[in-house]
């Protein structure tokens, strides 16, 4: 319990997914716009990541084993794919004002690395069928708790006497860059 | 006995400058020639003149009536000829003009018959209604029309306060006011809690103003409580007040009646004891002149008395005066015009110099000392509310309840980047006011439109109807062998209309339009170009014409 | 290479039956966007849009086929509330099409013939009036479209702009004193 414990805590705040590793920056800058967005996206890729982790590790083990380890790129994309279709038909219809916000990076969450980088992780890393759950939850997490810390600094941002040339995204970039110095802090907090 | 007192959060501790004012009794002011009366004079909607032009008016009379709900009478300050039904300028933060009724004086000063009126054994209802066209509406500065106030309506009225604290500096009318007129006050007194049907009076008078105590004190019967509340800026709010007698916090976005305590100012208190007993209509009040003058004091002023000439009553402004401020310093505003009457609302006028009131500091930026949040009165957090009208977010400075702002100062007078955040308040709250109104009006124009479309479909429709069955008799007609008549009214119609037409082109050409005249050169090109579209339109429907 | 084949394939079949029973549970019937975009549109129906009125404009704009900056009336705030609602970048507004003061048609009473023109070009039925009377628009319903202009065979019709009163008038934005300090 203590190791998943552990490995939820890891990726969400040590190996941050997109401070630490580098990942999934696309909707981080394309999405933080506006908090309740934020907040939206993040469940959908939490969502869609858990599910991916998941079922890649299943496909991985039983369907494709060593011999087939050369489609594994192919059939974890098919996968993401199809759960983030699923997601979008759903959104669609319970949300038709957050779909057209979330509008090109709904579908773009199959794109999106971070969600093809954990299940590639998970088979590196050699996790078992709860791990890679739980490392699909806390990247997930990770990635959502930044996203809306990032968010809300950005609309706060928003209405703040910035020099000319540093509004918008430019300020963005040096807050995101500033948010990944911050989470280095948490460097060596395990292991 | 000593009643427990609440201290509400914030609040602040602004010089007083009480003793240049009150040392002095209420002084009256000789006949003016000319009394300029606006018709807006509460809030809600303004009064319907009901005097034209050379009408002889008598003190007291009627001259606009209240119009809809929310609105109260307006009466003539005294006997004369009304000269004048056109825009004046009013005392308004905007500087602009307002509709106005000008009583030129005849000096007589002759009064109506006033009937004092029997209350203890009038209805509450009929009570009400005389109070309305007695224009009665709270002296204290917000001008609400009273007689809605003393509706207990649906909620129970529990508690009645009398608001005698006078918090903002300078203004002294109301401790005149006490002082001299207590037991007139009290009767006054008396019929509100008839019409509201309370319990419990309380009279709350800040202990900076111990004459003022002690008169009262002296004339209230055994079941009203005058309590002494602690000096400290804006205790006379109403909520303010409120909380410091009762411990009762109003509600976010309501009112004291809402938890059954209804608040009143003196002077209304007063005014009422006039209207009620004596008969006589709200033409006057007390106002208080001080600040850079020469002998400062309160005044008994007639509506509609010009400014400048209760200046000139109180000695006039002394060399090096720099402008006037209506109201008090912490809520009041730059006078624009001083041709601006006294109005209901009007309780002080103060003459500024730059010694007393220095020009504000540089405003810089906000450094988030949290100052103003601790200052602030109603709990709010003004830092993040200027932050967001700054802005321009109007609705994120809604969701830090905006609208909850009395605009009483505090924030501002404490912020040490001297930062007119009530400024910002005030913009914020105005657009999104203009905002509410807008969107009102688009949904009426959908509305509208909408209706428009499905009427041209049913008209379609209906002769769509009338023009099948038609078809269906003539070619009954037809197959019977009877001729179809072709309308002999349509060549005399077509000759009518043409001859209109050359008429009203003679008529459009005798009449320039007022309106064209001296155009800036944007506006004569806009003018210009409209003028093109138009013609080409009217060439499309002239040869339609010839078609037809 | 046959298992690799079967692999993908029912991989592939397993999506898609997903998929597809999930576009049956979730089928969208209309678009309530619409709506939420005619809201914040100003309703005048002025046309300037290029479309025959606002709702048409707001289902244009669902659909991706207009632009967000084609309303004048509703200047550079419309535009943001609708950037924000949908969640693009704000924009200018388009080429040519700057907003007017806010103002109402006004029939001149000398000029009117009562032909009844404008009533039936009025898009929220403003004008009142029968044939060979005189019209009169009822100003507190007038969007300001100028669409009554072009009919009137007699130009009687002249925009004017709605001046600031006590009741109307709004505090302004404060004015920063930095520079005339500097």
């Amino acid at each position: 319990m203590e190791n998943y414990l552990l490995l939820l805590i890891g990726t969400v705040f040590v190996n941050n997914i997109v401070l630490s590793k580098i990942l999934g920056l696309c909707p981080f800058m394309g999405v933080s716009r506006k908090l309740e967005t934020a907040i939206s996206m993040g469940a959908a890729t939490t969502f869609v990541l858990t599910l991916a982790s998941g079922a890649s590790y299943l496909i991985d083990t039983y369907l494709l084993g060593q011999e087939l380890s050369y489609l594994r790129t192919l059939s974890f994309i098919v996968v993401i794919a199809g759960i983030v279709g699923f997601t979008e038909m759903f959104i669609k219809k319970t949300s038709p004002v957050l779909f057209r916000v979330l509008g090109i990076y709904l579908p773009l969450i199959t794109t999106n690395c971070a969600v093809l980088g954990i299940p590639l992780l998970n088979v590196r890393e050699q996790h078992n069928f709860i791990e890679s759950l739980f490392y699909g939850l806390g990247g997930a997490l990770g990635f959502s708790l930044v996203l809306v810390l990032f968010a809300a600094m950005r609309e706060r941002l928003e209405a703040a006497d910035a020099p000319t040339p540093f509004k918008g995204v430019s300020i963005a970039m040096i807050t995101a860059g500033l948010m990944s110095l911050a989470f280095m802090g948490f460097a060596g907090l395990i292991r | 006995m000593s009643r427990k007192l609440f201290t509400f959060n914030g609040g602040v501790h602004p010089d007083g400058h009480k003793a240049v004012s009150n040392a002095t009794p209420i002084r009256a002011m000789s006949l003016l020639p000319h009394y300029v009366v606006p018709m807006r004079q509460h809030i809600g909607a303004p009064a319907r003149p009901m005097v034209s032009i050379g009408d002889q008016v008598l003190r007291g009379q009627m001259i606009g009536a209240a119009e809809g709900y929310v609105s109260t009478a307006v009466h003539a300050p005294t006997s004369g000829r009304v000269v004048a039904i056109d825009a004046r300028a009013v005392p308004h933060p905007s500087g602009l003009f307002d509709l106005a009724v000008v009583i030129e004086a005849d000096g007589e000063d002759q009064a109506l018959e006033f009937q004092p009126l029997d209350w203890r054994n009038l209805d509450p209802s009929a009570l009400r209604n005389r109070i309305r066209d007695m224009g009665l509406a709270g002296l204290g500065g917000a001008v609400f029309p009273s007689f809605i106030k003393l509706n207990p309506g649906a909620q129970k009225i529990h508690t009645l306060i009398l608001n005698g604290a006078e918090c903002e500096p300078w203004i002294t009318c109301d401790d005149r006011l006490m002082r001299e007129r207590a037991a007139e006050i009290v009767r006054g007194i008396e019929v509100m809690r008839h019409a509201l049907g309370c319990r419990t009076t309380l009279i709350g008078i800040e202990d900076n103003k111990p004459e003022a105590l002690a008169a009262m004190r002296a004339a209230v019967p055994a079941d009203m409580e005058v309590v002494s509340v602690p000096t400290l800026y804006p205790g006379g709010g109403g909520k303010q007040l409120t909380y410091t007698l009762t411990g009762v916090e109003t509600p976010t976005g309501g009112r004291s009646t809402d938890v059954g305590i209804q608040v009143f100012n003196m002077g209304t208190a007063y005014s009422l004891y006039r209207s009620v007993e004596l008969g006589e209509p709200l033409i006057s009040r007390v106002v208080t002149v001080t600040g850079h003058v020469a002998q400062a004091g309160n005044f008994d002023v007639r509506i509609g008395t010009p400014l400048k000439d209760l200046l000139a009553a109180a000695g006039g402004a002394l060399p090096g005066a720099s402008g006037e401020i209506v109201g008090g310093p912490m809520m009041g505003f730059d006078l624009m015009d001083s041709a601006a009457p006294v109005t209901k609302a009007v309780n002080c006028l103060i003459v500024k110099n730059p010694k007393l009131f220095p020009t504000k500091p540089i405003e810089l930026s906000c450094i988030r000392c949290g100052e103003c949040a601790r200052a602030c009165p109603a709990d709010l957090q003004p830092f993040e509310m200027y932050w967001y009208s700054r802005a321009k977010d109007f609705g994120r400075a809604q969701s830090y309840n905006l609208f909850d702002c009395i605009e009483c100062g505090c924030c501002s007078f404490v912020c040490p980047s001297h930062i007119p955040l009530v400024d910002y308040f005030r913009f914020a709250k105005a657009e999104i006011w203009e905002r509410e109104r807008e969107k009102y009006s688009a949904d009426q124009a959908r509305i509208r439109h909408e209706f428009k479309t499905f009427r041209l479909e049913r008209e379609k429709q209906e002769k769509a109807d009338k023009f099948a069955k038609a078809a269906e008799k003539s070619r009954e007609a037809a197959a019977s062998g009877a001729d179809v008549v072709a309308d002999p009214d349509a060549e005399k119609k077509k000759a009518i209309l043409q001859a209109a037409l050359e008429r009203a082109k003679k008529a459009k050409e005798a009449v320039t339009p007022k309106n064209t005249d001296n155009l800036p050169p944007m506006v004569q090109k806009e003018i210009d170009e409209i003028e093109a579209r138009r013609s080409k339109v009217e060439g499309n429907t002239e040869s339609q014409a010839r078609h037809e | 290479m046959i298992t690799a084949i079967f692999v993908m394939a029912a991989i592939g079949l397993l999506l898609g039956g997903i998929l597809g029973w999930a576009s049956i549970k979730f089928r969208v019937e209309d678009d309530p966007l619409v709506e939420k975009i005619d809201a914040i549109l100003p309703q005048t129906q002025c046309g300037q849009c290029g479309f025959p009125g606002c709702k048409p404009y707001a289902e244009a704009i669902a659909k991706g086929e207009a632009d967000i900056n084609q309303c004048p009336p509703g200047g550079a705030e419309g535009v943001k509330r609708l950037a924000e609602l949908l969640g693009v970048e704000a924009k200018p507004l388009g080429e040519g099409l700057e907003p007017k003061p806010k103002s109402v048609a006004v029939i001149d009473e000398n000029t009117c013939i009562g032909c009844t023109l404008c009533i039936q070009a009025c898009p929220v039925d403003a004008i009142v009036g029968a044939a060979k009377q005189m019209h009169v628009i009822v100003a507190s319903q007038c969007t300001g479209c100028e669409l009554c202009l072009p009919p009137c065979p007699v130009d009687c019709i002249s925009m004017q702009v709605i001046k600031e009163d006590v009741l109307t008038w709004k505090w302004r934005y404060p004015i920063h004193m930095m520079k005339r300090a500097a």
